[in-house]
């Protein structure tokens, strides 16, 4: 075994000691602490990512020397490190852009404690993506919601405190349907490792045994992932959560939190039970439709949004709908589009509300879209950095969310039949509704204000935060390229699916 | 009726249901939460009747080892084990929320509370 094969478990336990020591760390130590295992993370990551893009394989690698079926294992591929590099990238960019904002928000005797949230996450992230046991799975999901609840928390005032409360409701829910749903699969199979499932699962296919209690498994591990990533009708606690956070905790809930809960989805249909098992029995059609209204739902409620975060928040909503639906399809290609999305989501939302706040502050703070008049003159890179997102999800070609829409549409042909048609319906409606609520903010910004006489009121030019320049043009330069190098991180995904199962 | 065979599994699954709507239903916090423990409680009702083997015991060594017949499965116990301590920090977080909220809008009631926040935003 290469020394490098060892960089995922190393990942998850530096952060988890990171976590640990930053909790007798005070404000700027802590924020030192966090910075680096974050930095130290990406470049283990790197370097893995570098390795089985090389070797093109997956390996398996055992926890505590106990081979399966008993031990816990980590499995790693092509797939798995794209995505955490990509998480890592914008973890990162997030919680430099939110850092100055985050400082004045949180009580300085407070502060070790957001960031070993940030840790948490990050650790959650991390075995979620890589674990292969289904129960580790579990446990890393529960301080996922923990630490994400304790984050959507951190202001402390009452709209914080009460969107803390229907986010932890609602993905409690979540996390119990998905636990009765692993203890049924656990009393079918007999296994908790992910592979070892599917081959029990195949063979219970093939002879055609609990083919109702299989159906539950699904249908309960499903319902319970959607509501955690807040797929619609789901998605009541989404808005509270994420527009009444710090903007380093919005960016990370709404672009990784929620997408580490999908990566586990499509881990369970590809690899726990099996892809065409899960074809048979129904599940993806269900996806498939709540996916589509989600789509359409999530962007009337982002058109009727007051504030920017509101906004952004809805179109969250109308962003994982896309990702469901092309998961819903029911096809490789509407996998790998999902897959595909998951990412360009991730990139492009975490840019947005971390854009969007600064803007939302040199506008006199008040969170109100019409406020955003003139937000240009004010603070030209955090303007660009959300036209840039802005656009990028309504479509605009050469960018990433075009790609998605692009293959969302050609696995839909592919599929053919009602399917396409719905599918590609929804998109164009969609896009139609991104246009009219993002483009109306981006012509905004680069509207000057005007005074009650129509004379141009006084642009005063705001000083931009060394970090947050760094974390904005960070997130640009990752969405630009994202866009440029899209069939390279395409096929990768293929390449990583193909080696998924 | 295998109903009656399967009394655990069932009284899990009737559990799991009170619970649930509980948690969805009830308006009051401190009764999400009952209903939240009930919910997981019967989870691992189910599961720690799964590793039960009838006429086997707890694999503990005793008199020297046994054959593997002579033990029920040890994995649900230490899977229970596991749930029940994330079901506790769970419970706490939710406990000290409430704590929180009930300091600040002197009231239990989810729906009043959400009333109230939206009025301090306006």
């Amino acid at each position: 075994m290469q020394f490098v094969q060892n960089f995922p478990f190393f990942c998850i336990l530096l952060t988890l000691m990171c976590a640990v020591i930053t909790s007798v760390l005070k404000g700027r130590a802590a924020r030192r602490m966090t910075l680096f295992v974050i930095l130290i993370v990406s470049a283990m990551n790197a370097a893995v990512m570098a390795y089985t893009l090389r070797t093109g394989e997956s390996y398996v690698y055992m926890m505590g020397h106990f081979p399966a079926p008993w031990g816990n294992e980590i499995r790693v591929g092509v797939l798995e490190t794209v995505t955490m590099m990509i998480f890592c990238f914008v973890i990162l960019f997030s919680f430099l852009g939110g850092l100055p904002r985050s400082v004045r928000q949180i009580e300085s005797t407070k502060y070790n404690i957001y960031c070993i949230l940030v840790d948490l996450t990050l650790l959650s992230l991390l075995a979620l993506v890589y674990t292969n046991d289904l129960f580790t799975a579990y446990v890393f999901i529960e301080i996922n919601t923990i630490a994400a609840a304790g984050l959507v928390m951190m202001r402390q005032n009452g709209a914080s405190l009460v969107a803390g409360v229907r986010y932890m409701i609602m993905n409690l829910l979540g996390s119990s349907l998905f636990l009765i749903g692993i203890v049924l699969l656990y009393t079918v199979t007999g296994h908790l490792l992910m592979s070892n499932i599917q081959e029990s699962v195949a063979q219970l296919a093939a002879t055609g045994q609990y083919h109702v209690p299989l159906t539950v498994v699904l249908a309960l591990m499903s319902v319970g992932l959607a509501m955690k990533s807040a797929l619609f009708p789901f998605s009541t606690w989404l808005p509270g959560a994420y527009s009444n956070s710090t903007p380093t905790a919005s960016a990370i809930l709404s672009s990784i939190v929620s997408k580490g809960y999908i990566f586990l989805l499509v881990k369970v249909y590809v690899r726990v039970i099996g892809f065409e098992v899960v074809r048979e029995l129904g599940i993806f059609d269900i996806l498939f439709v709540f996916g589509a209204i989600g789509m359409i739902m999530g962007s009337v409620n982002a058109v009727r949004a007051k504030t920017t975060r509101m906004m952004v928040a809805y179109s969250s909503v109308a962003q994982i709908g896309y990702i469901f639906t092309a998961l819903g399809l029911g096809s490789e290609a509407g996998v790998i589009c999902a897959l595909w999305h998951l990412v360009a989501h991730a990139a492009t939302k975490s840019m947005l509300f971390i854009s969007g706040s600064e803007l939302d502050e040199t506008s006199g703070g008040t969170h109100l879209r019409g406020d955003l008049r003139g937000g240009f003159y004010r603070s030209p890179l955090a303007a660009a950095a959300f036209s840039l997102g802005a656009v990028n999800l309504v479509g605009i070609p050469l960018l990433s969310v075009f790609i998605t829409k692009v293959t969302m549409a050609q696995a839909a042909i592919g599929v053919g039949g009602r399917h396409a048609a719905i599918a590609l319906a929804c998109l164009a409606v969609s896009t139609l509704l991104n246009a009219m609520y993002f483009l109306s903010t981006v012509l905004d910004l680069f509207t000057p204000r005007r005074d009650a006489s129509g004379a141009k009121a006084t642009l005063a030019r705001v000083k931009p935060n060394g970090l947050v320049t760094l974390s904005l043009v960070g997130f640009m330069a990752l969405n630009l390229l994202m866009g440029f190098f899209a069939q390279g991180i395409l096929t990768a995904i293929a390449q990583g699916l193909a080696r998924f199962a | 009726m295998r109903l009656f065979v399967n009394y655990e599994e069932t009284a899990a699954v009737i559990l799991f249901c009170i619970g649930f709507t509980t948690m969805m239903l009830h308006k009051n916090l401190i009764k999400k939460i009952i209903g939240m423990d009930i919910m997981d409680t019967a989870v691992y009702l189910f599961l720690a009747s799964q590793g039960y083997i009838e006429g086997r015991t707890a694999p503990i060594v005793v008199n020297g080892v046994q054959s593997v017949e002579a033990y029920i499965n040890p994995i649900p116990a230490g899977l229970v084990l596991t749930g029940i301590v994330v079901s506790v920090s769970v419970s706490a977080l939710m406990l000290a929320l409430s704590v929180r909220l009930y300091y600040r809008y002197h009231t239990l009631n989810l729906d009043e509370i959400i009333a109230m926040a939206g009025k301090e935003e306006v």
